[in-house]
């Protein structure tokens, strides 16, 4: 069991794949890979949870903490791709109301694209 | 015969065993029937407590942690033990719940949330706070009404 990013830089957009199980096992590599990037003004963040099998509470303190920092840093932060698992977890604790979500029936469309 | 069969797991209280018990969990749920969504709900509710035996019982000692399981025909029960740590649930639960559509992002809590969800995806939730903390959390089948041994509709 494992969490894995992959990151594909386009111009002002940095786009992050996100795989796998994020627990309090798996936090730590996410919560290293997620610092990794380096924010600044006008940059959006975008990350792909499309292909997360499970995350519990530990992966939405991450996402509110990395949400937190690329806000300071004047940054955008996305995510995209949430399966209605997880765009359910977000209802519930009430951040889908605070963070900018977007379900996985559009990016099925975006993914053509890439 | 006994109303329902107990399973019980035990495992040291460390990160990399949160997913065993996920695991054996996911199986147990599925011998009963739950449905998918129901079965990820145990998943998480039951990852929540073994994750919080795993960092706040035993304030970095070696520790254990236990899962018992009761199979009744219509619920789950399960119980996840330490023998470590109390604390004050009546503490701990004026830090947790949902976030408000107000609140300041840079303010955002970035933890706590474990026990409301559990709260949230289980039918019952109960805490025993003496010696350690228990966690009681029960879960209804709720299976829709077909007769058993109804044949299957061959296509």
């Amino acid at each position: 069991m494992n969490v894995n990013v992959q990151f594909r830089e386009d111009g002002n957009i940095m786009r992050g794949f996100v795989e796998g199980e994020i627990d309090t096992f798996t936090a730590p590599i996410l919560r290293d890979e997620l610092d990794s990037i380096r924010i600044f003004e006008g940059l959006t963040i975008e990350l792909d949870l499309s292909k997360v099998t499970y995350m519990d509470s530990t992966g939405l303190g991450i996402f509110v903490a990395f949400y937190k920092k690329v806000v300071r840093e004047k940054g955008e932060f996305k995510l995209v791709g949430l399966t209605d698992r997880l765009v359910r977890l977000f209802e519930i604790t009430g951040l889908s109301e605070l963070m900018n979500i977007e379900t996985d029936k559009k990016v099925e469309i975006s993914n053509e694209s890439i | 015969m006994k109303a329902f069969d107990y399973v019980e797991i035990r495992v040291p209280a460390k990160p990399q065993y949160v997913s065993v018990i996920r695991l054996a969990v996911s199986g147990l749920a599925t011998r009963l029937g739950f449905t998918y969504d129901e079965i990820e709900d145990l998943k998480i509710a039951t990852g929540e407590a073994v994750t919080n035996v795993v960092h706040h019982a035993y304030d970095g000692e070696e520790g254990e942690v236990v899962m018992g399981c009761a199979l009744f025909e219509n619920k789950i029960e399960i119980m996840v033990a330490d023998y470590g740590n109390s604390f004050n649930f009546e503490e701990v639960k004026t830090k947790i719940g949902p976030y408000k559509e107000d609140e300041n992002v840079a303010m955002l809590r970035e933890g706590g949330l474990g026990l409301y969800l559990m709260d949230t995806l289980m039918d019952e939730v109960k805490l025993n706070n003496e010696g350690g903390v228990t966690v009681f959390m029960t879960k209804y089948v709720t299976r829709e009404q077909v007769e058993e041994n109804v044949e299957r509709i061959t296509t």
